[in-house]
């Protein structure tokens, strides 16, 4: 069964909490993966590669800078999505 | 004064070793005389002919955040944690720039490695082959450089005026002390953080050195197995962790007051030029260092107490240094008490010459020399005054000096002085 946005958003912030070390409720879909939550482009790399084996979708290098926020990646997971 | 003659100091010192997590547990452990030697448990080790290793005392995961420790290969992050001991040991509380006490233009970073990130790569290469090409880190290739843990460190303390890693194996981690005390020599920086690091308990390197009839094949008594100088010697045993130096300018370090633990006087190298990995025998290449040594730095033999010897506990290469030494010092090794501290904290590779730094510079600070343990049957070879079973009283009175010795296979020979203040 396909995740709804706001499982994706808990998601997104289980893995940014993983991965960047920011405490979950921090993970808002308003923040900015690079300027308020501490994920760089290679740490993003992680995120979006988290994110696909999660949430069973692909999300290629190309549309990888799209996604600047939290609320971007859950657009485009909701899309997306096997 | 010219910037080519200036002073340097030591101010600040860091270090995680298999004897403890800082330089103050590991300085305890050298001078119980305790071995940081275990054996290797896991049925990745099953099949190795060494089966023994000596592993940080602390695990990095127990001291650095997550976020920051999984980017990071285990070399870099020993180096992060003895850097953070050193930098605020030498009485610095914030990166440079942030509390003034120095310009980041004039603050450098010299941390060195013998093999670099090699369980980043190994690891990431299983990665590759089990779960494929998406979940190789990305982390990959900033991890295994071997520049790693130097940029890292400098990144941590916002060094600017240069950030090095000069690489020669197990002799790496006191050509880094070299190079650094060369940039505040040469006007280039005021203040260096250097060391040496090293993280390669991993099966890969373990089977490779013991392939090359290197290592210690003592499994059944992993306390007993490295015993420099000992005639049961049969090989080195492979340690990890890292030891970290603040070195500044005397008129820098007057400046803000800071407690100096002793002078660097200077470096002396040379290159055997004899075989890819095997000891010259005869000592002919470390004496040259040596004697470069005291060329280079003035250092008087009679004013020497103390070597911290690179003795690893193999057969060769022990042999050679106390060669090595008593034809340059002569009669003067007579009064000079040797330690071998590798028979406690086991062979860091190039982490070596950054732990025997923090060791040197202890011995003079707190004028007493770090036992050699396990030497039960004294090699007749061996002609020299080696500090056996307990630590020993370094003379209290007026200036010594001491120096740390560090070989590495290629035949790069580094030796370094320090002189109490």
């Amino acid at each position: 069964m396909a995740a709804t946005q706001e499982e994706i958003v808990e998601g997104l912030a289980e893995i940014v909490n993983e991965i960047a070390g920011i405490p979950v409720e921090d993970v808002e879909i308003d923040k900015s993966f690079t300027d308020d939550l501490d994920v760089d482009s290679l740490s993003m790399v992680e995120v979006v590669v988290a994110a696909e084996e999660r949430f069973d979708v692909k999300i290629p290098d190309e549309d990888v800078k799209n996604l600047k926020t939290v609320g971007d990646a859950a657009d485009y997971i909701l899309k997306h999505q096997g | 004064m010219s910037p080519t003659n200036r002073t340097v100091v030591v101010t600040g010192i860091g270090a995680t070793t298999p004897l403890g997590g800082d330089s103050a547990s590991t300085w305890e452990g050298m001078l119980a005389g305790r071995s940081g030697v275990k054996p290797l448990e896991g049925e990745r080790f099953a099949d190795l002919p060494v089966r023994i290793a000596a592993p940080v005392a602390v695990d990095p995961s127990e001291v650095l955040p997550r976020p920051l420790a999984r980017k990071l290969d285990r070399s870099a992050q020993f180096a992060v944690i003895a850097a953070r001991e050193a930098w605020a040991d030498a009485g610095y509380t914030a990166p440079a720039g942030e509390d003034g006490s120095v310009a980041p233009d004039r603050l450098g970073a010299v941390i060195a490695s013998g093999i670099g990130g090699v369980t980043t790569l190994l690891d990431q290469y299983d990665v590759l082959k089990d779960k494929g090409v998406r979940r190789v880190s990305p982390h990959t290739v900033p991890m295994l450089m071997p520049n790693g843990p130097s940029a890292n460190v400098g990144l941590e303390v916002n060094a600017q005026a240069g950030v090095h890693t000069p690489v020669s194996a197990c002799a790496s981690g006191a050509e880094a002390i070299g190079y650094a005390v060369e940039m505040i020599r040469s006007g280039r920086a005021d203040v260096v953080v250097a060391g040496g690091t090293e993280a390669a308990i991993h099966p890969l390197p373990i089977a490779a050195f013991a392939n090359m009839m290197a290592m210690s094949k003592n499994n059944e008594n992993p306390e007993q197995a490295s015993r420099p100088y000992d005639k049961g010697r049969d090989g080195f045993v492979l340690g990890e962790g890292a030891g970290v130096v603040i070195l500044e300018s005397a008129e820098h370090a007057a400046s803000r007051g800071a407690r100096v633990y002793c002078e660097v006087l200077g470096q002396g190298l040379s290159a055997d030029s004899h075989h890819i990995a095997q000891p010259e025998p005869t000592g002919r290449g470390v004496a040259a260092a040596v004697q470069n040594l005291l060329d280079n730095t003035g250092l008087d033999p009679a004013e020497l107490v103390h070597v911290n010897a690179h003795a690893t506990s193999t057969p060769q290469g022990d042999t050679a240094e106390i060669k090595a030494l008593r034809k340059v010092l002569g009669d003067d090794l007579d009064h000079i008490a040797v330690s071998a501290t590798k028979s406690m904290t086991g062979h860091l590779l190039g982490g070596a010459g950054g732990i025997e730094t923090v060791a040197t510079v202890l011995a003079l600070y707190h004028r007493i020399a770090p036992p050699t343990i396990n030497l039960d049957d004294l090699d007749e070879d061996i002609d020299a005054d080696i500090v056996r079973g307990e630590a020993r009283k370094l003379p209290v009175d007026g200036p010594i000096a001491a120096i740390n010795n560090s070989f590495g296979f290629g035949g790069h020979n580094v030796t370094l002085a320090f002189r109490s203040v």
